[in-house]
């Protein structure tokens, strides 16, 4: 039960920073908190099942594609911070297409 | 030609399969149309001539009620299947069939003859022997079915046929207004029609005339005689009787043939030819004959009345069918419906004839206005001397064709109820006058106005020619005719015959006296008659009456129902949700700002909502079933 009350926790206080924060850099990192929230509910009901396999497995995918994710979010910031040399949300609102 | 006594339906597939042909085909053949066209009346008369030879040879087997003078073929289909309801389609040749089909397929020939040369420079002359093959395909089917509901198919066929005829020249806003009027006029009384066979339907559980009849004798003669006046209605709408006679002198828009055709020897007849169908229902309602006859006496002393004032030679003869078409209906209400059906059949002899004879008069003259013409004899003798035998056959003169029918309608009036004999009488008189009125106008005096007359060629004259001769001698075939339907014939009543023909001679020799003086004598009698002669003209004002009370209520009733209903009620609600629509677009979009973490806030909402909704349900699965545990369910 604590387990769910930490990863509650986290996912709330990461949806919480993408929610409010204006700097994209932060809102990238809240996303990591709110993966790794998942991750380890992930682990922990899979250890409450007494099953050691499958969520353990499906918590290093979901490392791997956070990892995916990160980088090919911050080179779109990286190509933003070019294009404006800034890096706030408000930048995205200008992108079309 | 044995095998269209055993195949009658020949007759009617035959000219339906020629017009759907000439639909496809007609504006590549040209001209070459309309002799294509004419094998299918060509069949219908062959047709009429072989199943009379079986009926007369006496060749023709038992026939149930109503059919009559035996049974020459039928046949039977299923068309509509529902469950246990089943609507049959079916023919049925009878002596009252075969002799329907000589008259369509005789004068349907004429008419088709006569139309190469009087439709010859129109533009639209494929379309209309297209319309005329339809047209005798539809009649046809009219005469050989052997249910109502076949009836009713062909009788609105016939219908559609008279509407795109009479609004052949459609071009002309005279020309479609009258095909409107005709139709909706009609419409009323097809109306009545339709609920007749509801009725019947519902009463008997059968639309096969001989089923029907049959079970009707099972039936409450309150029931019966409710259908009865019914089919009567839609009988009356299409054969022009009062009230429903309008429609039929602005018919006369059409092209004359079509007059001839449609509007006089057979689509108009086909409401007598209805109740001689049905007549054992008819029978079963003295009440209703009793309407009948005095619809039919009032229509011929009104209509009749009305043609004398006419001036144009087509509304004089529209009037004239109309009034004779009542004398057929004061037959049958007399209970004498092999006579309406003789007087039925020497009419469209002589009928056709006048209205052929008057096309012939248009075309040469270009006008239909009497007042234009006078002194044609000379200019066109064959048309002249064919339509005098025509008028005389009209009139009653003795040894022609009407004298022989109407005589023995005024002599069932005579055994049944004097007052019809005398008011018949009367009519008759009117009859002669107002066609020797139109002929001495027409054919005699000195010729008026500009007019460059000539006779014309032999298509139009050699179907005047062989009518001349149907007019001159269809009243000696009373005993055919009466074989045919299985009755006897009448034979003369020499008192009643001898007043008839006084009264046409007295009609015709007053005309011939008054109208040497040719234009003058209208203008005398309008003086002399002031009133009642512009009633006359007028019709006794009964169209005006009509537009006033029926047309005009229904035009602003319609006016409302626009204006008000479709376009505030109707137009509301319809562009109500559209404006809905948008309004809840605008909002919408509102939310749509670009904004991705208010996106995601939306989405975060949305799944702790769904999450609420989710809860919440399985909070009340478990409340109730804490509830059923403890015993209070």
């Amino acid at each position: 039960m604590s387990i769910v009350t930490l990863t509650s926790l986290l996912f709330s206080i990461g949806l919480f920073g993408v929610l409010t924060r204006r700097d994209l850099i932060a809102v990238l990192a809240s996303v990591e908190i709110m993966l790794g929230a998942a991750n380890i509910q992930l682990i922990a009901f899979a250890a409450a099942r007494g099953e050691y396999g499958s969520g353990q497995s499906l918590a290093l995918i979901v490392l791997v594609i956070a990892a995916a994710e990160a980088a090919v979010g911050l080179a779109l910031l990286v190509a933003l911070a070019r294009r404006s040399g800034r890096t706030q949300v408000e930048e995205l609102m200008e992108v079309e297409g | 030609m044995d095998f269209l006594a055993e195949a009658p339906y020949l007759a009617a597939v035959v000219p339906l399969g020629l017009a759907v042909f000439l639909f496809l085909f007609g504006r590549l053949l040209g001209k070459a149309s309309a002799w294509v066209a004419m094998l299918g009346p060509l069949t219908v008369l062959l047709a009429g001539v072989a199943c009379a030879v079986v009926v007369l040879g006496g060749e023709a087997s038992a026939a149930p009620a109503p059919y009559v003078g035996g049974m020459v073929s039928s046949a039977t289909w299923d068309w509509m299947v529902q469950g246990t309801m089943v609507i049959t389609i079916g023919y049925a040749v009878d002596g009252l069939s075969a002799l329907m089909l000589l008259v369509v397929g005789t004068v349907a020939l004429m008419v088709m003859v006569f139309s190469v040369g009087y439709m010859a420079d129109d533009p639209g002359f494929a379309r209309y022997f297209t319309l005329l093959s339809l047209f005798t395909a539809s009649m046809t089917g009219l005469v050989i079915a052997n249910s109502l509901a076949g009836i009713f198919v062909a009788w609105e066929l016939v219908g559609v046929c008279s509407y795109l005829l009479s609004g052949f020249w459609y071009r002309k806003p005279s020309a479609a207004n009258a095909a409107m009027k005709a139709f909706l006029v009609t419409r009323v009384g097809d109306v009545g029609f339709l609920l007749g066979i509801a009725v019947l339907w519902q009463a008997t559980g059968s639309l096969d005339l001989a089923e029907m009849t049959a079970a009707a004798s099972g039936v409450a003669a309150g029931t019966i005689a409710v259908a009865s006046a019914l089919l009567f209605m839609g009988a009356a709408g299409k054969s022009a009787q009062f009230p429903l006679h309008i429609w039929l002198p602005d018919a006369m828009e059409g092209p004359t043939p079509v007059s001839a055709l449609i509007h006089a020897a057979t689509m108009v007849a086909a409401g007598v030819f209805l109740v001689a169908r049905v007549w054992p229902l008819f029978e079963a309602s003295p009440g209703v004959l009793q309407l009948i006859l005095v619809v039919g006496v009032f229509t011929a002393v009104m209509a009749g009345t009305a043609a004398t004032a006419q001036n144009d030679i087509k509304r004089v003869l529209a009037y004239s069918t109309i009034s004779q078409l009542g004398f057929m209906f004061a037959a049958l209400g007399l209970g004498a419906w092999e006579i309406a059906m003789f007087h039925l059949t020497t009419h469209a002899a002589f009928k056709a004839l006048l209205f052929l004879g008057s096309g012939s008069v248009i075309h040469g003259t270009g006008t239909q206005d009497m007042r234009e013409m006078g002194g044609l004899f000379k200019k066109m003798p064959i048309t002249a001397v064919t339509w005098i035998v025509g008028a005389a056959a009209l009139a009653g003169i003795p040894g022609l064709a009407g004298f022989f029918s109407k005589d023995e309608i005024l002599a069932a009036g005579y055994h049944e109820q004097l007052w019809v004999v005398v008011l018949l009488w009367a009519a008759s008189l009117f009859t002669a006058f107002y066609i020797t009125r139109a002929t001495m106008l027409t054919f005699f005096g000195r010729p008026r106005g500009d007019q460059h007359a000539h006779e014309s060629g032999p298509t139009m004259t050699i179907p005047l020619v062989i009518l001349a001769t149907l007019a001159a001698s269809a009243g000696y075939l009373a005993t055919v005719v009466a074989e045919l339907l299985g009755e006897e014939a009448h034979a003369l009543e020499p008192p009643v015959a001898i007043v008839s023909a006084t009264v046409a001679i007295v009609g015709v020799a007053a005309a011939v006296l008054f109208y040497r003086s040719g234009l003058k004598a209208d203008d005398r009698l309008a003086g002399a008659l002031d009133p009642v002669w512009r009633a006359w003209e007028h019709a006794y004002w009964f169209d005006g009456f009509v537009q006033r009370v029926v047309v005009r209520p229904t035009v602003v009733f319609a006016t409302v129902l626009y204006e008000v209903v479709d376009r505030f009620v109707i137009d509301g609600i319809v562009e109500g949700t559209g404006t809905a629509s948008r309004w809840f677009g605008r909002g919408m979009n509102a939310i749509e700002n670009g904004d991705v973490q208010w996106y995601a806030a939306l989405i975060g909402g949305g799944v702790i909502a769904l999450l609420a909704v989710s809860y919440l349900i399985v909070m009340q699965d478990q409340l109730a079933d804490t509830i059923s545990n403890l015993g209070l369910w």
